[in-house]
Parts: structure tokens; C-alpha cells; sequence
């Protein structure tokens, strides 16, 4: 298995920060809920793309409950001084929909609820916009009886699918990209979920994105070695060191969210805040390609 | 904009460089990135626009046959043809690289612009040691001199050699004449990533995506056209 990963040949490992976002401000949760407010999207996005992300994924986290108009403004201020590719994920319903986040400037968008209730929207979204802007994102859950179910709205509603045979259906349908959430994993800092991961990966032929439950670098070496990923987005091990970094954060935040943490400056225990750098630095250590 | 500016802008025209839309694909990022550079951009679809430009760009993503169907359709394959042939510079990108080419194998055979001699071919999903090979490519990968050639008096000038750029794409072009600037290798599959031709420059990449580096292509090939 690691020697595959001796040859450089492989599809180089995406490093992908992940903006979770609420109205103005950046967010992060457990379980896709109990959200915490981290700072402004802009400045971590910046910090990000200073200091080598591949991608950013932004995540409008109820995109569902409120109208979508700062998330556009935070897209279109980041597109401006930002050259990565950037992918805009939360609420988007509509052929329009995605017409309006990439006239924001997201080179990419995420669909998970539409592509549930409608398979045929990923159909047509990949021919409208191309198959390479067109990510699904899988929302599971292990049941029981061990079989991972698909869900929607932050993994709050049962879609009456089962994960490996929806990833595949998506790439049939013309998907681009899956990013597969460990629900069960995600903002708890036990690690990805490796056998979900891998058994979507190695259920199709398009890039999976593994997302949810990091809390060292090499947890996600593990998600790329044995879960078999092409790419991870990464949340608190970035954001936490980034909040470390930054001298002095700025006090307008808005006080919409639960930010008393915030002035307590207290990370959450299992984190170990990381740089990408030093994430890359973990990568290349397992013999993993990636850029730089 | 002072009043000196406004005179000087008069007598010295910023060049006027276009965005060749044709309804596919996302045109915001490669239009922030030339405007970044300082120049002068606008998007347009409209076929009698094009020979008043100084250069044009054509981007886009997303499916060989689709594209020069809306090629056709908006009558903008011959002015295209036409405004290449003035010898004014061009600029490919992605699928705007493999449109250049005479013909792509999706869907069967579907015929290109014919201004480069050679094939558009998918990757296979299987690499040579039998495994699965994901397609597409979506990541940061490699660019490499081809026998050693100079990227000096090129848009990859002072770009180093192994540089990363942002790739995402199912084909590729093998082209059967030898206008290769630069080649990337993909699972064991080594392809042509970057063509030069008399005044036709184009890349498989996205320099839009691809950080400062990237922009650093753009703004070579406007410094060695005279566009600033």
C-alpha cells in the first residue's frame, strides 16, 4: 500500500481549509451543529492563500434559514485577491442558484440536499457548468447494522440512500468531485472515518474529498493512506493555529453565534493546532505527493 | 482619475484584451486575474467585436463537442480563425487549449478549430500497472521542460522548472506537431501541458488558479505582446 506512493505519478494530495460560515462570520460545530464563531472568512481565507492551501471550500452553514447575499459578498471579496480555486457549498437548489455563487466568484459549488431530492439536478448541472464544478457532498451515518445512509440538511434527515451506491449513482450522473462527511466523525476530533472513506473511493473513479473528525496531521495521512483519499478539507487544525497566529483579532465581530470561547481563547482539548505547512510537512514524511 | 491620466490615456490606449464567452464555463476568475495584472478586459460573445481587439482569451470548461456547438452557433468560429491568422496574440486555456486542436475523440470524433495539428484524447481510467486512475485530473501538478527547450521570451519565463499549476481536466492534446512548451505527467501518463505556436499560446492548466506563479504567466504573455 505505500508503495504505490513511492512513484510521483499519483494525483498530487489537496490540502483544503474549510470555512464553515454564518452570516458574516466564520464557524465551527460538532456534528455539523453547535456552532462556534471563529473570526472573519476573509482573513483566514487570506491567511490561507498566503500560506499555501490548494483549494478553500466555504460551507454556508444555513444557507436554508437565512438569504444567502453576505456569503456572496464574502465570496466576491476573497475571488478578488485570492487565484486557488475556491468551492461554495450550502442551500443551493437551483440552476440559478449555482449561476449566481459562480458569478460571485466560486469556481465550484457543492450540492447535497437538491442532488438527493432530485438526482437528475447533478445531470444537469454538469452539462450546464461542466462536470469539473459540479462537487457532490455526501452527508453519512453509520447505521446499526454497520451500512453507512446518506442525509441532508447537516445530517438532520434520513435520505433513504446508502452512501456507496449514491457515489456511485452521482459520478454516473456526471459529479466532478465527491466530498464525502463523517457525520458521526465530524467536529469531534477522533479522526475520519477510514472505512467510509474508503469504501467510496474505491466505489468510483472521480476524486473523493474527505471531510470530518481531523485533529492531528496525521490523522489525515491515514485519510489518505488507508481511506484511500484524494483530497482533505480540514477545519479546526487550521483554524485554531491560525487563531493562535493571529496577534490581535479584531473586535467588530458581529455577536450573532456563541462567542464566549472565543474571548476564553481555550482550544478544544483533542486538537492539534497545525499549519499547512506542517501538515505538508506530515504528508511528505508518509511519502505521500503533494504540491511543494 | 486625475486629469493628466485621463490625457495620457487618451493619446496612449490601454490595449483592449477580450474574453471570448461562449456559454461555457466560469469567466469571473480568469477576468479577475487579467485585470489583476493591470490590463484591460472585457467578455463578450459578439463575433464583430473580436478583430477590434488587441488579444483574446479563450478559457472555458467542460465538453469539446458542447463548445464548438456554442462556437457555431455564435458564429465565432471563423472570426476566430480569422483573428489568429492577423497574428495577434491568443491565449488558450483548458478546454480553450484542446479547442485549438483538429479533433477530439469524445463522443466519437468531434472536429476543433484545426490551428493545431493533433488529437484531443481522454485518459484512460486504468494507469499502466492496472490501477484505477482518477479522472478527472483535479490538482496541483508539474510542469517540465520538454528536452531541455527555454521557457526564456515565453509566458513560462522565470517560471521554474516543476513548477505547480492548478489542473483539472479529463483530456489531454498530442499535438503531431512540435509545439510543446511544456509537459506534465499524470499517473504515468505524460502529456503536453503547454503549447506555443507563432502567435497562438495555450495551457492545459488554470494560471487564473494557480497563486502568484500563475499570475505570472499571465503577466509574461502580456509583457512579450505589448499589452500593458
Amino acid at each position: 500500500m505505500y508503495l504505490k506512493y513511492n512513484n510521483n505519478n499519483m494525483l498530487n494530495i489537496r490540502i483544503i481549509p474549510r470555512l464553515d460560515i454564518k452570516g458574516p462570520n466564520l464557524v465551527k460545530g460538532i456534528h455539523l451543529e453547535g456552532l462556534r464563531v471563529l473570526g472573519k472568512p476573509e482573513d483566514f481565507a487570506r491567511y490561507y492563500y498566503e500560506n499555501g492551501a490548494d483549494e478553500l471550500f466555504f460551507q454556508d452553514t444555513v444557507a436554508s434559514l437565512y438569504d444567502r447575499n453576505s456569503l456572496h459578498d464574502i465570496i466576491t471579496k476573497t475571488a478578488k485577491e485570492i487565484f486557488i480555486p475556491l468551492t461554495v457549498g450550502g442551500g443551493l437548489r437551483t440552476i440559478d442558484d449555482i449561476r449566481n455563487v459562480l458569478r460571485a466568484g466560486a469556481d465550484k459549488v457543492a450540492i447535497n440536499t437538491a442532488a438527493i431530492k432530485n438526482p437528475h439536478f447533478i445531470r444537469e448541472a454538469s452539462l450546464k457548468f461542466g462536470s469539473s464544478t459540479i462537487v457532490v457532498a455526501i452527508e453519512a451515518i453509520k447505521n446499526t447494522d454497520g451500512r453507512y445512509l446518506a442525509f441532508t440538511d447537516n445530517g438532520r434527515e434520513y435520505s433513504g440512500l446508502e452512501v456507496v451506491s449514491w457515489a456511485q449513482k452521482v459520478e454516473e450522473l456526471g459529479a466532478g468531485e465527491i466530498v464525502i462527511t463523517s457525520v458521526d466523525k465530524e467536529g469531534t476530533g477522533e479522526g475520519y472515518d477510514l472505512e467510509l472513506i474508503k469504501s467510496v473511493s474505491e466505489a468510483v473513479s472521480i476524486p473523493v474529498i474527505a471531510h470530518g473528525g481531523a485533529s492531528t496531521p496525521e490523522d489525515i495521512t491515514r485519510a489518505i493512506l488507508f481511506g484511500k483519499a484524494d483530497a482533505v478539507t480540514i477545519a479546526s487544525i487550521l483554524h485554531y493555529s491560525v487563531m493562535q497566529s493571529f496577534e490581535s483579532l479584531s473586535s467588530d465581530y458581529k455577536t450573532e453565534g456563541n462567542i464566549s470561547f472565543l474571548n476564553s481563547g481555550k482550544i478544544p482539548k483533542k486538537i492539534t493546532p497545525s499549519t499547512i505547512q506542517e501538515i505538508r510537512s506530515a504528508l511528505i514524511n508518509a511519502k505521500i505527493p503533494t504540491r511543494f | 482619475m486625475p486629469k493628466f491620466q485621463q490625457d495620457f490615456n487618451m493619446i496612449h490606449p490601454q490595449k483592449k484584451i477580450l474574453i471570448i464567452d461562449y456559454n461555457l464555463g466560469n469567466l469571473f476568475s480568469v477576468n479577475q486575474a487579467l485585470t489583476n495584472i493591470g490590463l484591460n478586459v472585457s467578455i463578450t460573445s459578439n463575433a464583430d467585436e473580436i478583430q477590434s481587439a488587441d488579444a483574446i482569451v479563450l478559457p472555458g470548461v467542460g465538453a469539446f463537442s458542447d463548445a464548438m456547438n456554442n462556437l457555431r452557433e455564435l458564429n465565432l468560429i471563423n472570426p476566430i480563425k480569422k483573428f489568429v491568422d492577423s497574428g495577434k496574440p491568443f491565449l488558450g486555456i483548458c478546454l480553450g487549449l484542446q479547442l485549438l486542436f483538429s479533433e477530439s475523440e469524445e463522443f466519437g470524433q468531434s472536429k476543433g478549430l484545426g490551428l493545431v495539428k493533433g488529437q484531443v484524447i481522454r485518459f484512460n481510467n486504468t494507469n499502466r500497472d492496472g490501477e484505477t486512475r482518477k479522472v478527472p485530473q483535479i490538482a496541483w501538478n508539474q510542469i517540465h521542460k520538454i528536452n531541455d527547450n527555454s521557457w526564456d521570451n515565453t509566458p513560462l519565463n522565470g517560471v521554474k522548472e516543476g513548477e505547480f499549476m492548478y489542473f483539472v481536466h479529463s483530456f489531454y492534446v498530442d499535438p503531431e506537431e512540435p509545439v510543446g512548451l511544456s509537459q506534465t505527467n499524470y499517473d504515468g501518463k505524460t502529456y503536453v501541458s503547454s503549447i506555443q505556436k507563432d502567435n497562438l499560446f495555450a495551457c492545459q492548466f488554470h494560471p487564473e488558479k494557480s497563486a502568484t506563479e500563475g499570475l505570472k504567466i499571465y503577466n509574461n504573455w502580456a509583457i512579450i505582446n505589448n499589452l500593458k
